[in-house]
């Protein structure tokens, strides 16, 4: 489990190791809680000692979320989280290392640094809280809010159409994506447990509800009256249907890119390590603004090098070469050129 | 290669400057000048002078670049103000560096360039060859281009490579006329093209041709040599300041004990840094080439905050994009190296010509009260020792250093006392490893009482987990705090600690102990600066020269001094940033002199609005 270059503790953890001396200050309701207590049960699963479990996160209601973790953790700036775990991951491949970002944070102002991380493959786990708003700035829209959102800053209805998290992951190089939801505890937790198995960047969409500037917003697939007519629950290796008596099917039609939500109909079998990204593309195609159909679970899980591994192979393999003490090696350093000498 | 039958003069000092087109190995071939003349034990200062573009359009001005090369028998301090010597390989490189050159100044013209063509593309309607006016000058007119061809084509080389090989027919030329050993040009090029033998030949030949023709062409009735400089004993190498930077950074990791992080995004003119860097992993090094400049400086701190000696190389619009995790980093009281090779601006500016305009960015160009150390280097071979001091002051007492070089020490280059490694100041500190607090908590931000630094617990540390953020802390606890005291005292702390770092005297160079007038300078302006004041001196006009490496803190004797003199002048390559300060600090009435053309202060400008000031106040 986890990096085979983290530690493992023999001391058995429990929830409450996990919980910090600070008080929680999330709004009452908030989806944030939920996600808080679930990690914290899921973490003695890792096996892994808290000071080697590092969490930097951004800004935003979720980037408080460090504060609460009675680990190492960095409260840092506005979308730079996953650079600045970069730094810490790559020169400390025993730390376990877990972003936490939000919508605005990850996909605005941290966009960059986000879809970096992926494509090198750091060694992070990211978990993206969409809420699909600006909530610490009090309800402007964000990258992910739908189109014509009415907001404090588009009182006429935002103009910008949203990104597909899903999508954008896929597009960059990201080997493991998934999706989950703050209160569905026992899939936060297994999506969790997965994430961290991968070697490489992790990256987690939880769909959290802001009760404050936001209410409902995933209210579709969370009611017990709508969401098995909404809610895909992708599982390895098992044909993906849906439904109160699973009557829909995810099919491939012939001749088609994408996929296609059918009653009756052959359903595909899921398999996330498919090494061809268009297989979860489309599948995250089937998701939009609506949530009409909306996959959760492991999209793709695939294996390549991580950044932290070819970077630490090259230090290893310099360092081989070392000849002589540091100061040797650096009065060597010094006179690797043309030199003279006066007497 | 054996010494011509030729007259030898003897000259205490020369000023060469190797001018062509950008793709002509200008670069190269004063670097190998340099190089020969270092070998020779000359004394040595450079300046390398070149466009932004890559390959600007053959044979315009835009597209001129230029190497200039001082070397004398005794120390010297700049790159010379006019050169004796002119290499223009093309009618643009005449003309774009024509006006810097004395009477009498040697001019060595390539005239196979010398085409109509590439006379109406500079706006020469007769070539100056002609017309009579280099009257002023000794021309030497050698077809360059097509005797080393020639020479070449003995060899089979095809006219193409032949061509390409013509800046070694020249620096073959020049290392004739002043007598260089050319043995480390020639290991030098079979190092270089050591994969195209046919190429190590090649130049090779078109050196010693153009060696040969120094001895036989009657053109050249003089051969010229500089004695060597007496220097300090020990083992030299010549050096550049952006070399020696990356060599300091890599010391500072040695002498820290700390594997060095670089986390940088290229931009000229500090990317050479990054690339230096990148070869040395054996020292345990990791280098990260970022997405940008902010996840350059963000992943520096990362690594910061796991225990390594965080660096970030940028220029300042680089700086600009980073200021809000530099301010990240004072909030943290983290360690962390930042340099700041500065080019002109404002915006994209020149990229490739100097300035020291991005002080009043350094000291004050972040939200908020955000005070941090700032160092600045004053030649190439100090960028070395200046890089392992900036570490020193980051690590101990836990902040953010800017370090300000600028292109002209970067690029320049002159001869380096090699130290050893051993003799380098010790910069290692302890990470915390116990809890601190009276009930076995730990407490983030209790400060060490000598150096107000907070403890630098990593996370592996077991007992020891802590979270930090941009968020005001409370102090020692480091919890989040938004009380009004709490607030007012912590961005006093900040302040005072920075304020309390122990840096050295500033020292006063003074001759004759009775000058009115001092000089103030601060980075890289300390060789023109010191040559104006010994050629003041030299005629008997007194002046005291003062140089700042440390800008933050300032050294905390400057009061005294600035007190002790009559006037007080200050040349900056920029509108007065330094002079702003120290009068709001000092409330001396400074001489403030500024240029801001992009190129260094030649000793002349200085010498004389110095002498101006000391014989009229």
């Amino acid at each position: 489990m986890a990096s085979p270059t983290i530690p493992i503790t023999p001391v058995k953890l429990t929830a409450k190791d996990f919980k910090s001396d600070q008080e929680v200050r999330w709004c009452p309701g908030c989806g944030d809680y939920s996600i808080l207590a679930a990690m914290q049960r899921f973490m003695p699963e890792l096996g892994i000692a808290r000071e080697n479990i590092v969490f930097v996160s951004g800004i935003g209601c979720s980037s408080r979320f460090p504060y609460y973790m009675n680990t190492y953790g960095m409260h840092s700036i506005h979308g730079r989280a996953p650079a600045i775990a970069t730094g810490l991951s790559v020169s400390r491949p025993d730390l376990s290392v877990w972003v936490v970002t939000g919508d605005g944070d990850a996909l605005s102002i941290g966009g960059n640094h986000l879809i970096h991380a992926l494509r090198r493959n750091v060694n992070l786990k990211i978990l993206l809280f969409n809420n699909r708003i600006y909530g610490l700035t009090k309800g402007q829209y964000s990258p992910t809010s739908e189109l014509g959102k009415i907001t404090k800053s588009t009182p006429a209805g935002s103009a910008d159409s949203p990104f597909n998290p899903i999508s954008l992951a896929l597009g960059a190089e990201a080997t493991f994506v998934a999706r989950t939801i703050d209160s569905d505890a026992k899939h936060l937790q297994s999506v969790m447990r997965a994430a961290a198995e991968h070697q490489g960047s992790a990256f987690v969409e939880i769909y959290q509800n802001c009760n404050i500037f936001n209410d409902g917003a995933f209210e579709l697939i969370k009611d017990s009256g709508t969401r098995d007519d909404h809610l895909i629950r992708l599982e390895q290796g098992e044909p993906i249907t849906f439904g109160a008596d699973q009557q829909f099917s995810v099919t491939h039609p012939a001749g088609s890119f994408g996929l296609k939500v059918e009653a009756g109909g052959e359903a595909l079998v899921h398999d996330a390590t498919v090494d061809d990204p268009a297989y979860a593309f489309a599948l995250s195609r089937l998701s939009g603004s609506d949530l009409n159909t909306t996959p959760i679970g492991v999209f793709r899980n695939v294996q390549r090098p991580s950044y932290d591994e070819l970077i630490t192979k090259q230090l290893v393999d310099a360092k081989a070469q070392a000849d002589g003490t540091p100061e040797q090696m650096l009065d060597g350093l010094l006179a690797k050129a043309d030199t003279w000498t006066i007497l | 290669m054996s010494a011509g039958a030729k007259r030898v003069e003897q000259l205490d000092r020369v000023v060469i400057r190797f001018a062509g087109d950008s793709g002509d190995g200008m670069q190269l071939t004063g670097d190998r000048f340099t190089s020969e003349t270092a070998q020779l034990g000359n004394d040595i200062s450079t300046l390398p002078n070149f466009p932004a573009e890559i390959r600007a359009p053959a044979g315009t001005l835009p597209g001129v670049s230029s190497f200039q090369v001082h070397f004398a028998d005794y120390d010297i301090l700049t790159p010379g103000d006019e050169p004796n010597v002119l290499v223009a390989m093309n009618p643009a490189a005449l003309k774009a560096n024509l006006a810097d050159l004395p009477s009498g100044a040697d001019i060595i013209v390539n005239t196979d360039e010398f085409t109509k063509r590439n006379l109406a593309k500079v706006g020469y309607a007769v070539s100056p060859l002609e017309d009579g006016s280099l009257a002023d000058f000794a021309v030497h007119p050698v077809a360059l281009t097509s005797m080393t061809v020639g020479a070449l084509a003995e060899l089979g080389v095809a006219k193409k490579d032949g061509e390409r090989a013509k800046n070694m027919f020249a620096l073959g030329l020049l290392s004739w006329m002043y007598s260089r050993p050319f043995e480390s040009t020639l290991r030098f090029l079979e190092t270089k093209f050591a994969k195209r033998p046919d190429l190590v030949a090649a130049n090779k030949a078109a050196f010693q041709a153009g060696w040969n023709f120094g001895e036989t062409t009657e053109s050249f009735t003089v051969r010229y040599e500089v004695k060597p400089a007496r220097m300090k004993p020990g083992t030299y190498r010549n050096i550049t300041g952006n070399q020696a930077l990356a060599l300091g950074l890599v010391a500072a990791s040695v002498r820290s004990k700390l594997p060095l992080f670089l986390g940088a995004y290229p931009i000229t003119p500090a990317s050479d840094i990054l690339h230096e860097l990148s070869k040395h992993k054996k020292f345990g090094i990791t280098t990260v080439q970022a997405e940008d400049e902010i996840a350059a400086i963000g992943a520096a701190v990362g690594a910061s905050y796991g225990g390594a000696l965080g660096v970030t190389t940028t220029s300042g619009p680089g700086v600009a994009l980073k200021g809000e995790t530099i301010s990240l980093a004072i909030a943290l009281e983290l360690p962390l190296v930042i340099v700041d090779v500065q080019r002109a601006g404002p915006s994209t500016g020149m990229p490739t010509k100097t300035e020291q305009a991005d002080l009043n960015m350094a000291l004050f160009g972040r939200h908020g009260e955000a005070p941090l150390s700032v160092i600045a280097p004053k030649s190439p071979s100090d960028c070395f020792h200046a890089a392992i001091e900036a570490a020193r002051i980051a690590l101990k007492y836990r902040t953010p250093v800017i370090l300000l070089s600028d292109n002209y020490v970067a690029n320049g280059s002159e001869p380096w006392l090699l130290p050893s490694a051993d003799e380098l100041p010790d910069i290692s500190v302890e990470f915390t490893t116990e809890p601190n607090g009276d009930d076995g908590r730990f407490l983030p931000y209790l400060r060490d009482p000598e150096t107000m630094a907070r403890p630098w617990a990593i996370p592996g540390t077991a007992g020891l987990e802590h979270r930090i953020g941009g968020l005001e802390k409370a102090d020692k606890t480091g919890d989040i705090s938004y009380d009004p005291a709490n607030h007012e005292f912590m961005v006093r702390t900040r302040a005072a600690r920075i304020e309390a770092i122990e840096v050295p005297d500033v020292e006063v160079e003074d001759a004759d102990e009775n000058a009115r007038v001092l000089v103030l300078g601060w980075g890289s302006t300390y060789g023109p600066i010191g040559a104006a004041c010994r050629a003041l001196r030299q005629r008997g006009l007194p002046i005291a020269q003062a140089h700042l490496r440390h800008l933050a803190p300032l050294p905390a004797n400057l009061g005294e001094v600035l007190a002790a003199y009559e006037k007080v002048v200050i040349p900056e390559m920029n509108l007065g940033q330094l002079a702003h300060v120290i009068r709001a600090k000092y409330l001396v009435d400074v001489v403030p002199f500024n240029q801001v053309s992009g190129l260094p202060f030649t000793a002349a400008t200085l010498e004389n609005m110095l002498e101006d000031v000391v014989k009229n106040g």
